[in-house]
């Protein structure tokens, strides 16, 4: 198909602007097709498709024989639509040779010719479109990105303005990739658009469709249609693309990652299909109950359609796999004979072939891929068709199904069984294993679901859960010993993020789910919630696939294909109109402040950012100084310059002028950039100590409340004046004691309420504390814990005398003020019934229980969920979180990111053992620990962490392995569970009998709470690497960069040879240490000094020299830092300087004055299990 | 047949006792609003709290009655609820007000579960508490 329609409309795609005039054409070309079915085809479709996005695509629907479709859509959209059908009209009606010209190439690619048509007035049917879409698809394969483009311009075109507007704001929000998403999706349904066809209800519909149609101009057409259809049919079979390209199709579909498809892509799939295939066959023998079809069976049943879903119930969903092994038929149906009548024939015939040969049909249903994915419109043939023989084809294919799901979900629960040993529950003894560090990094595990599913499932970079496989009762889990819980970075700066646009956002009535792809379709018009089993209808709307613009394969839409979604919500989720982005900073500007000389860099990066907040053309921003009183500045527009306002009276706050003291970004901006320039310098002099931050919060909040935003604030002391000010409470000589650790709460609730009124008004308060003494961050953090802030801490700040901090600080500024932000959120979290949320961790107020509120949201924020079972989830194999977040753009457009992650269900303790994630359990114990350590105390904290090792080894050993008892043993996917322990425990938060600011521990349990799971790894246990050795085995390309991958080594000093360089990455600080006898080559190629001995003792930076080891270093050092937010800084501690104590500390695997080794760690924990 | 202090004592108590439970009974629902996400975390402690200290004293005034009457028995019978409210109000989370119940972390699934067990079981023995009084009102007066 794709050839033949890459053919007609080469270049055509890009060009195609979104105008009615070349709709009009392009209708024209569809009513004069009459035997080109294609065309026709793809008009219904378009309807189905403007119904969601846009309007452009109606006329050609309408030309079409679908005056059904159209009319479906017509309900959907507003007026403009009809307005523009009738222009369309007119124009088919006028233009009638237009279509003459397009017929056969038309026909196969009939999306595509609809697309151009619209786009160029003139009639570039037939040449322009080809050459452009073959391409698209052809780069999708390679470059998800690059496919993109042109399916962007596609959208666009397609799309009425509205459509567009939404486009152009995900452009600019950064997700140059979404278009993208959608181009892959809809290649993959191109390729099954057959399958999904329920047979008789799909006639139904359509039949409907055809009655409800009042549209006039509609009718007219519907005789064109007719014949069109019939055309469609006789599609001649396009160029099969090369299957591999299908492959990374489905792929990206699945993952995000754009890196990493290509290789892997094919034979996996290839696998899971013919297991699938295999799958299916067996269980359509096992339980016919299921399904009223045989999968096996070739021949059509009467309702196939729904038996497939039923199978699908469990959780399993068919997806890309069943559909790759079914877009065989889609190709044929297209293929057919060219002529229409025949397609009974037809249809058949391609079915037929899949069932006898299981194996050969994936790579030929790839093909079909590619013509679905350019035109998108090859779908809408099928949907024309069901009235044809097609439509038994689509009989056929439901019935495969069926038999596919069934085998897989109950592999998900069983396969674990059947294979005795999987290497997750292979017993490691603790004691005698030495390197139990792997080489690489530690990845998450994937979930034991069936193929299918795991392609679809949520990232584990966004939604992981610390037991893959969820035990069946508390009981179970009790007896496991493990946390049950969820990590979450719902906002996470993607790359491929599918956007939905759609007037009906599709949702469980009673949970109020939003539909994914885990959802179970009974038939073509009711789906059942998989989180609380409610049957629901599937709207009209949803019938309609916009990526395919075909109708009636509710499961191919992007909802239902990807696990990670975004809506564009209605005004129905809005309680006001959206906020603008405003911005307030709130400036210590008390000596201590002017000292540290914060504000040099503050504004610098300020006025380089400016343009770069993110907003609107509403963005405001505003600026407030303290010291001992409080500073106003008027930025008015037409003001000759800012004007400062003083208010000394800080027991009772007012705001001096009611506007004008925040302003809009773009009107004031001379003024504004006036006072970022004059501000470093304003206080130079000044002799005030005092600082009022309490009633500088209170002024702000004030200033916030009508509209919300963001407030930062600059902190340098102890608050010392008016409302919320605090005392010192550390005493210097408790900072090493092993016993008590005291005031790790806040001393005051002020700035707890204060919080909450913020959030209440949907105000965030973030905290930058540049200090250099104690500033009671326990009592201060809670302003932004509370508001959904952030917490930023430079300890010891000086923007002179550590210059270090000062360039963290810089570095930091630009991806806070730069990032993406998202205002006046919620965050609802769901799950399968029977599971409910126990506590949450992070920065966010909970406003009911399951309900997160968040006044803003960033992409560097974390969440942690605790779970319990609460009913035993017996009668279900598959359990389903789902995580909605709902907020405002910085655009002004209300959004919903939706993940939803799914999970099997296990019902023996070594299936539970073998899932677990041991990393996202420990981050989860983390923030439990913190919890612990503030509401009772830091000792119990860790008592709590070493019970957890031992409870759960000695439940492991005493139930699951059956070996001796004397040795320390866990299972495979539990053996870095002792060593992260322990790392715990030598944390900053947790660590005793080391001297710990109190203020260093605060933070350190602030960012536990709030940080998101890779970068909370990092801060637990660091990774360490030898980098005076970097080769390129192994390495990996990144941007034409070639990133050596050094093996991870252990966190041991015996690792650290004098005569080599470790880099040591920390998350949010990197070391490099070098040894004494570092070979001078190194010293000299990367550090660009000749010798060990002249190495300065504060190096922050590795030179740019032009050697080979030098660029290795650098690229690898790069890449580290590229994978994180905030930029860390790098210190090269020489062996032997003092600083290298901040290096050793972070070796957890050794021992310590006041802290066991790593062996010794164990030892205790055996005599712990055996007492 | 005498009214004595005593008897007065028991009266009375019988009266607060009838307010306490009313007070166990508004904690209840208070709660299960909660759980069912009807009301606003910030708003339930905003009604709640207010309520904690009058409760408190009701019963640490009653206990002084008994004291004061030398009702033995029925002082040993509340001064475990008396200590535990001594103890509950001591161990409160950091606040400004009176009060015991932090919005920000009421929703947490144990301390919700704790407070609600926490009201039934207070709903319980001041019901109890009720028929001993009326029990003892009656019997001080036919005694004496």
């Amino acid at each position: 198909m794709s050839a033949p329609a890459g053919s007609p409309h080469p270049a055509a795609s890009a060009q195609i602007p979104p105008k009615f005039g070349g709709a009009a054409a392009s209708g024209a070309a569809a009513s004069a097709d009459p035997g080109s079915a294609p065309h026709q085809q793809n008009g219904p479709a378009q309807n189905q498709m403007q119904v969601p996005s846009g309007y452009g695509l109606h006329h050609q629907n309408y030309i079409a024989p679908s005056g059904h479709y159209s009319q479906g859509p017509g309900k959907m959209t507003s007026l403009p639509l009809d307005t523009q059908c009738g222009d369309y009209y007119s124009a088919l009606y006028t233009v009638p040779t237009q279509n003459v010209v397009t017929p056969s190439t038309a026909n196969q690619q009939p999306g595509a010719q609809q697309m151009y048509s619209r786009g160029p007035p003139a009639p570039h049917i037939v040449g322009s479109t080809p050459g452009s879409f073959q391409g698209a698809a052809s780069s999708a394969s390679h470059l998800h990105t690059s496919a993109s483009q042109p399916y962007s311009s596609f959208v666009n075109h397609y799309n009425s303005p509205a459509m567009y507007s939404a486009n152009s704001s995900v452009a600019s929000q950064g997700f140059p990739s979404t278009c993208g998403h959608y181009a892959m999706s809809t290649v993959s349904n191109a390729v099954y658009p057959s399958v999904s066809y329920p047979s008789l209800p799909a006639g139904d519909t359509y039949g409907q469709m055809f009655t409800s149609q009042n549209a006039p101009t509609v009718r007219p057409v519907k005789d064109n249609s007719f014949s069109g259809q019939n055309t469609a049919i006789s599609h001649p079979s396009p160029l099969p693309p090369p299957p591999s390209q299908q492959h990374h199709q489905q792929q990206s579909l699945s993952g995000y990652n754009t890196l990493t498809w290509s290789a892997p892509g094919l034979p996996s799939t290839q696998d899971n299909l013919i297991r699938n295939h295999m799958g299916s066959l067996a269980i359509a023998n096992n339980n016919p109950t299921v399904t009223g079809v045989d999968s096996s069976s070739t021949t059509s049943s009467a309702s196939p359609m729904p038996n497939s879903y039923d199978a699908l119930e469990g959780g399993s969903y068919p997806d890309m796999l069943s559909s790759s092994a079914s877009s065989p038929a889609p190709d044929p149906t297209h293929e057919p004979d060219p002529a229409p009548a025949p397609a009974p024939a037809s249809a058949p015939a391609p079915a037929v072939p899949q069932p006898s040969k299981m194996a050969k049909p994936f790579g030929y249903g790839y093909p079909a891929l590619q013509p679905g994915y350019q035109n998108a419109t090859a779908p809408l043939a099928s949907v024309v068709q069901p009235s044809n023989p097609v439509y038994s084809g689509f009989q056929q294919y439901p019935q495969h199904y069926p038999g596919v799901n069934q085998l897989s979900s109950s592999l998900g629960g069983l396969s674990l069984q059947s294979s005795p040993q999987p290497e997750s529950l292979r017993p490691v003894n603790l004691t005698q294993e030495r390197n139990v560090l792997p080489m690489t990094p530690v990845w998450a595990p994937v979930p034991n679901l069936n193929a299918d599913l795991k392609k679809l499932n949520c990232s584990p970079d966004s939604f992981r859960c610390t037991l893959t496989n969820i035990p069946q009762t508390q009981a179970l889990l009790n007896k496991a010993k493990l946390p049950l819980g969820l990590l979450l970075h719902p906002f996470r700066d993607l790359t491929q993020l599918p956007v939905i646009t759609s007037n009906t956002i599709v949702r469980c009535r009673s949970c109020r789910t939003y539909i994914n792809p885990f959802v179970s379709f009974i038939d073509q018009r009711r789906w059942k919630c998989n989180l609380c089993y409610r049957v629901n209808d599937v709207p009209e709307e949803f019938m309609y696939n916009p990526l395919t613009r075909s109708y009636g394969e509710p499961h191919k839409r992007p909802e239902v294909q990807n696990s990670t979604v975004e809506f564009i919500a209605s005004s129905d989720y809005m309680l006001r109109p959206p906020q603008p982005a405003v911005y307030l900073f709130v400036l210590d500007v008390s000596h201590n402040a002017v000292e540290a000389g914060y504000m040099t860099i503050l504004c610098q990066s300020l006025l380089e950012n400016l343009d770069k907040l993110p907003g609107d053309s509403r963005t405001r921003i505003g600026f407030m100084t303290f010291d001992s009183t409080i500073h106003f500045y008027n930025l008015q527009e037409g003001l000759s310059q800012p004007q400062m306002l003083i208010v000394s009276d800080i027991d009772d706050v007012f705001l001096p002028t009611p506007d004008s003291l925040l302003v809009n970004l773009y009107e004031s901006k001379e003024l504004i950039k006036d006072l970022l320039n004059a501000l470093p310098n304003m206080f130079t002099n000044t002799r005030e100590t005092h600082s009022a931050l309490g009633p500088a919060l209170q002024a702000a909040f004030k200033l916030m409340s009508p509209t919300g935003g963001r407030v930062s604030v600059f902190q340098t002391q102890l608050p010392s004046l008016g409302a919320g000010l605090l005392q010192s409470r550390e005493d210097p000589n408790q900072r090493s004691s092993t016993k008590v650790v005291q005031h790790l709460g806040p001393a005051t609730d002020f700035y707890k309420k204060l919080a909450l009124d913020c959030s209440g008004q949907q105000t965030a308060v973030d905290l930058f504390l540049l200090s250099s003494q104690y500033s009671d961050l326990a009592s201060l953090a809670c302003m932004s814990k509370y508001s959904a802030g952030c917490i930023y801490y430079y300890p010891s700040f000086h923007s002179t005398h550590n210059p270090s901090q000062a360039e963290k600080l810089q570095k930091d500024l630009k991806r806070y003020l730069t990032r993406k932000i998202g205002f006046e959120a919620v965050m609802r979290i769901r799950c399968t019934k029977g599971l409910s949320m126990h506590t949450f961790h992070g920065n966010f107020f909970v406003r009911s229980t399951d309900l997160l509120s968040l006044a803003n949201i960033n992409p560097d924020a974390g969440f942690a969920v605790q779970l319990s079972i609460e009913e035993s989830l017996t009668d279900t194999s598959l359990v389903c979180f789902q995580t909605a977040l709902l907020y405002t753009s910085s655009k002004g457009e209300r959004r919903i990111r939706v993940h939803t992650l799914c999970l099997p269900v296990v019902n023996s303790l070594a299936d539970v053992y073998a899932g677990v994630d041991v990393q996202a359990a420990i981050c989860l114990l983390a923030n439990m620990a913190v919890d612990r350590s503030i509401s009772s105390s830091l000792s119990d904290a860790r008592d709590a962490l070493v019970n957890a090792i031992v409870d759960s080894l000695s439940a492991y050993g005493s139930t699951v392995s059956n070996l001796q008892h004397s040795a320390l043993m866990a299972p495979s996917s539990l053996k870095l569970f002792p060593l992260y322990v322990l790392a715990l425990l030598k944390q900053k938060a947790f660590r005793t009998g080391t001297s710990t600011r109190l203020d260093d521990r605060v933070y350190a349990m602030c960012q536990i709470k709030s940080q998101p799971l890779v970068h909370l790894m990092k801060m637990i246990h660091p990774n360490l690497y030898r980098i005076d050795r970097l080769t390129d085995e192994g390495a990996i390309h990144v941007n034409d960069r070639i990133v050596p991958q050094p093996p991870l080594q252990k966190l041991s000093a015996e690792k650290l040879t004098r005569e080599g360089a470790f880099l040591m990455d920390c998350g949010s600080v990197f070391y490099i240490w070098v040894g004494k006898g570092c070979d001078n080559n190194f010293i000299e190629n990367v550090l660009g000094y000749p010798n060990f001995a002249s190495i300065p003792q504060k190096m922050t930076h590795l030179p740019e020299l032009d050697t080979l080891s030098s660029e290795r270093a650098r690229s690898f050092i790069t890449w580290l830092r590229d994978s994180r937010p905030l930029s860390p800084v790098l210190h090269i501690v020489k062996d032997e300087s003092p600083a290298k104590a901040e290096f050793f500390q972070h070796l957890i695997e050794d021992r310590t004055e006041a802290a066991f080794s790593y062996y010794e760690f164990l030892l205790h924990v055996q005599q712990q299990i055996c007492k | 047949m005498a009214f004595t202090f005593t008897a007065f004592c028991y009266m009375l108590a019988l009266l607060l006792t009838a307010t306490l439970i009313f007070f166990a009974i508004w904690h209840i629902i208070a709660f299960d609003e909660l759980k069912t996400d009807y009301k606003n975390p910030i708003d339930q402690c905003n009604t709640l709290n207010p309520l904690v200290l009058p409760e408190y004293l009701i019963h640490a005034f009653f206990c002084v009655m008994f004291l004061c009457a030398a009702e033995w028995l029925t002082l040993g019978l509340n001064m475990p609820l008396l200590a535990y409210h001594i103890w509950r109000y001591m161990s409160r989370p950091v606040m400004s007000g009176p009060g015991l119940y932090d919005p920000t972390t009421i929703m947490n699934a144990d301390i919700l579960a704790y407070c609600q067990k926490e009201g039934w079981c207070k709903l319980a023995f001041y019901l109890l508490a009720f028929f001993y009084y009326l029990y003892g009102m009656i019997y001080v007066l036919v005694s004496s």
